[in-house]
């Protein structure tokens, strides 16, 4: 067996195999994140909530009306969307034109409300939601046995995220867009309806979050808290990309997710705060982040 | 600052005090206070069970003792050391508890043990399973009722050593019980002639075992030990399956209990060994309680809820035969007398705190062989309690060798 | 005047004698050191503006600091609780020095990173106890004199404790050194045309927030017997902030009045509601942040300066 560093080389395979899994679900809400402070300037500590409600919306859809993974993919981000919609309707919306922070410790409540009750009606420990028939198996990649559906999750992620990355960049909805973020009264004036973009624009965002959620039902279980420390981990993501660069948030989340797989195998007692310290490193070094504009 | 706001605060205050401040409770009544996971991931081992079993310990020994009603608190410490340990505190200045069970992890055990000790209150430990409890960190106000990381190793890991699996990598809950479920076993791998070839950590309900299953399979060893329980155990256990693990290591479960096997189904727990204090199927008695707790929670007890109704039921009996409530007399008490209920025959509480009983190494049964609901275990053998608990180890200093 | 004198007098009257009205003292100990603790924070956001997300890291490490040094080292209350104090002073300038250079939004989101690697680091060091934490904490005597474990004793040492720091951070806020934080609070630019080094004066207000966050999480982990992760997680941090929010954040007593709140909610409703008292602390976070952004103390203020002078603009000077 050939080795790097004195660890085997499958080993290293597979670890940097998993953090490409966990990098997927960082670039997928990092994605989110993104589009929403770009677009609002509101940094959203909900996200994490709205990740955990998509994974629970898949649940209790098939527990409760039988709807299956596939409907639910599809489903779940709809329903929580437009959750996004009303919460950016009936709460955000009185925040804009003050401090940015009040928009940053309203989300920080929601989220408080959210993973409060989701812990009060159904307790810490998690539950399992199955992996769907047509994804069970393994890959045998020889140096690990791949289980098919962390294959597809890295598959589903990587196509989100750069369409997502093309609608905004590439399209005329996404100039749109992004004439919003830099003079949305004059927009306004050329009539598009700017309100009805920033509240869609927040529920899709949202949206995306919730998509993440649902890729994340099979993988992991599905309890109140499972977007908590992920949402954390995500903000450094995005610092470290860089606040208003969609395609920061993409690049940074991947290759982040594989970083922290290597650091699992060389030194693992770091793995849990190696982003942070890059976070540090590059605040010191690179303050606007990697793909930062400022 | 001004006015209005020093005399609303002033009121304010005034409120606070008297919204605050409540009478303890009645000395009259004796309570028995539990303090467990109601919602974690141990809930399911003890939980909301144990709390039924306590209270048909009361009904069958009368419901009274010495004359005085009996109180039951319950509260959910969430795993966290610090809830525990407040609540403890707070119920023994507030409400006078006299007897506080529960426990279920070792962490926050060993932390409730500490509050028994200053505010000389009985604590038994249920389901909590760190050997340390009657080692380093005993106190004369603690038992460890249904269990140890010492009589689990004993019981598997010798089983599964003298059946030719001698080399050994441990999956292990990073906290009190799994290093010592890990240390325990390994002990006993190396005393049969086995390797330990390392471990991992992970932390106490992860959600995603994936890499630390990988770094076990790397190690080449024949046995993956899950030095872990409750869901923590299940999870790791079809993680292992799913990544193909199962395939060239064998799972040890060091802890496993009936409501684990249950949900994890016998096709994939199906020849496991695990160690027991107790099971629902073992004779005539045990099935009787089993049958009475079954109409109430609709699940078959695990050892722990079996447990908490004997040390409830001995509590009582002892308070009774000594007359008194008071700490010092009914410990006393307890470390004199035979245990002898639905739960063991011929138990006895040691110097230490430890209650020493038979346990069982079981098998579990395949799909097959299984015949009825709850239908999981086979005894493959018997250890007398000096057997599975091993003799005072002197680390104790109530307890000199 | 007169009234303020006793207002005050009452208010120490109250405060000295609740032990004994029956209050459990362990409570109001705790309340105490929350109460320093929004204090504290108060001080770097109601004065400064600048929301850190991770100050539980100065609260909860001191803590640990205390806890280890009196089980490992059998080291006296005072001298335990006054390491903890340095050495988080200390992480307050690495924190603050890195999260400074930044502002607003980013701000808190590097205190919020380096919060949680500091929640990680306690985790996993040998010497935190990881999951347990550090238990069975001894009060001790005090400088050898005062045995501390007596509640009713604790808690006049907490008292007197919680009011030197009230004190002293009014003195603060009233030296010249205040004014400049202030003045970079209203108007940064005209400040650094003034010729002032901001990020000096606001480092200076960071390290002295954790500072005495560090003391109030040392002395809480003296009061309790034990420092767990609790202390350092990222709930605790959100706490803070809701209770200066709530009390009402650039006054005096706002943070004091807010602890009191959430801790007594925490405590009596969760016998009621059980696990519904997060939610509910949401929605209380919520409801400020919509409609009651002064707080409860500021409110009271804009209502007094409302009546006193109609038209007057918004809360102007504080207590």
């Amino acid at each position: 067996m050939s080795t790097i560093l004195g660890i085997p080389v499958p080993v290293i395979l597979g670890q940097l195999t998993l953090g490409l899994v966990n990098g997927s679900f960082y670039a997928l809400l990092s994605l989110g994140l993104a589009v929403i402070f770009g677009l609002m300037g509101v940094v959203n500590f909900a996200h994490g909530a709205f990740y955990t409600l998509g994974a629970f919306a898949a649940l209790l859809g098939l527990q409760h009306l039988g709807i299956n993974y596939w409907v639910a993919l599809l489903l779940a981000p709809l329903a929580v969307g437009l959750l996004g919609v009303l919460v950016e309707r009936l709460l955000l919306r009185h925040l804009y034109g003050l401090d940015p922070l009040y928009g940053l410790l309203l989300t920080f409540g929601l989220a408080l409300i959210v993973e409060g009750s989701l812990h009060q009606v159904f307790g810490a420990s998690g539950q399992s939601y199955p992996v769907p028939e047509s994804l069970s198996g393994a890959l045998n990649l020889h140096f690990m046995f791949l289980p098919l559906y962390r294959a597809w999750v890295i598959l589903a992620s990587v196509v989100v995220c750069f369409s997502t990355w093309f609608v905004i960049e590439r399209t005329r909805l996404g100039a749109t867009l992004r004439a919003a973020t830099e003079n949305a009264p004059l927009l306004q004036a050329f009539g598009v309806n700017v309100p009805l973009l920033v509240a869609a624009t927040y529920g899709g965002g949202v949206a995306l979050a919730a998509l993440a959620g649902v890729l994340a039902s099979p993988v992991v279980l599905v309890n109140s808290h499972m977007g908590t420390e992920l949402v954390i981990v995500v903000f450094a993501v995005v610092v470290i990309g860089g606040m208003g660069s969609i395609l920061g948030a993409i690049v940074s989340g991947l290759v982040l997710g594989v970083v922290e797989g290597f650091t699992k195998v060389i030194y693992p007692e770091a793995s849990n705060i190696v982003v942070f310290v890059i976070m540090a490193l590059v605040l010191i070094l690179r303050p606007a982040g990697l793909f930062g504009r400022e | 600052m001004n006015e209005l706001s020093r005399w609303t605060l002033a009121l304010g205050a005034a409120t606070f005090v008297a919204a605050s401040s409540h009478a303890a409770h009645a000395a009259d009544s004796v309570v028995i206070g539990d303090i467990d996971d109601m919602s974690g991931v141990y809930a399911d081992v003890e939980g909301a069970g144990g709390v039924e079993a306590i209270n048909m310990a009361i009904a069958d020994f009368g419901g009274t003792v010495l004359g005085r009603k009996i109180t039951v608190l319950s509260a959910d410490h969430q795993n966290k050391p610090d809830i525990g340990a407040s609540k403890f505190r707070e119920w023994a200045d507030q409400q006078g508890v006299n007897l506080v069970l529960g426990g279920s992890n070792t962490g926050v055990s060993i932390a409730m043990a500490k509050v028994a000790a200053v505010k000389k209150v009985p604590f038994i430990v249920i389901g909590a399973g760190g050997a340390s409890l009657t080692n380093e960190d005993c106190t004369a106000y603690s038992v460890h009722y249904v269990y140890d990381t010492t009589a689990l190793a004993n019981g598997t890991a010798t089983a599964m050593v003298n059946a030719g699996n001698k080399t050994w990598f441990y999956l292990t809950a990073d906290y009190a019980f799994g290093t010592q479920l890990q240390d325990a076993a390994a002990k006993v791998v190396e005393a049969h002639g086995g390797r330990n070839l390392g471990a991992v950590r992970v932390p106490l309900g992860a959600a995603d075992f994936s890499s630390f299953l990988l770094q076990a399979q790397a190690s080449g060893a024949q046995v993956l030990g899950l030095a872990n329980a409750g869901t923590d155990f299940s999870n790791s256990l079809k993680a292992a399956n799913e990544f193909g693990i199962t395939r060239t290591m064998k799972p040890a479960a060091l802890l496993a209990f009936l409501t684990d096997i249950h949900s994890l189904g016998l096709k994939t727990a199906q020849g496991l060994y695990l160690t027991t204090a107790w099971y629902w199927d073992l004779d005539e008695q045990t099935r009787a309680f089993a049958g009475r707790f079954f109409a109430r929670i609709k699940r078959q007890p695990t050892m722990d809820q079996a447990g908490a109704y004997s040390a409830t039921l001995t509590y009582l009996k002892a308070v009774k035969a000594a007359a008194t409530t008071d700490a010092d007399r009914v410990m006393a008490q307890l470390k004199k007398e035979k245990i002898n209920d639905m739960f063991t025959q011929g138990g006895y509480i040691r110097a230490d705190g430890a209650m020493i009983h038979q346990m069982y190494v079981m098998q579990v049964k395949t799909p097959q062989e299984s015949k009825y609901p709850w239908d999981y275990y086979k005894v493959v053998r018997k250890m007398s309690g000096e057997e599975a608990f091993g003799p005072l180890t002197g680390r104790c200093p109530l307890a000199p060798k | 005047m007169r009234a303020t004198i006793v207002l005050y007098v009452l208010l120490g009257v109250l405060a000295l004698s609740l032990p004994w009205l029956g209050v459990y003292p362990v409570f109001l100990m705790k309340l105490l050191c929350f109460a320093m603790f929004a204090c504290a924070y108060n001080l770097l956001l109601g004065f400064g503006r600048m929301l850190s997300f991770g100050h539980a890291a100065f609260f909860g490490f001191a803590a640990y600091v205390t806890s280890w040094l009196i089980t490992a080292h059998g080291a006296g209350p005072a001298t335990a609780a006054l390491c903890g104090m340095a050495v988080a002073a200390l992480l307050g300038v690495v924190i603050g020095g890195l999260a400074i250079r930044r502002r607003g939004i980013y701000f808190a989101m590097i205190t919020l990173a380096l919060g949680q690697l500091v929640y990680f680091v306690c985790l996993e060091a040998p010497f935190t106890g990881g999951e347990n934490g550090l238990q069975g904490v001894p009060r001790g005597t005090l400088f050898g004199l005062l045995p501390l474990r007596s509640d009713r004793v604790m808690y006049y040492l907490v008292l007197a404790a919680f009011v030197a720091v009230f004190m002293f951070i009014r003195r603060v806020v009233h030296s010249p050194f205040g004014h400049v934080l202030r003045a970079i609070r209203e108007n940064e630019t005209r400040a650094i045309s003034l010729g002032y080094d901001i990020n000096r004066y606001k480092l200076l207000a960071f390290v002295l927030s954790a500072a005495l966050s560090g003391l109030a999480g040392s002395l809480n982990s003296l009061v309790l017997g034990f420092a767990t992760l609790s202390d350092v997680q990222q709930s605790a941090s959100g706490e803070v902030i809701l209770m200066t929010l709530l009390g009402g954040t650039g006054t005096f007593f706002g943070p004091v009045v807010g602890a009191a709140i959430v801790i007594t909610l925490q405590e009596y409703l969760s016998d009621v509601v059980g696990g519904w008292v997060t939610a509910i602390i949401g929605v209380i976070f919520v409801a400020c942040v919509l409609s009651f952004r002064r707080g409860i103390v500021g409110e009271i203020e804009a209502l007094r300066l409302r009546r006193t002078r109609p038209g007057a603009a918004g809360p102007a000077a504080h207590a």
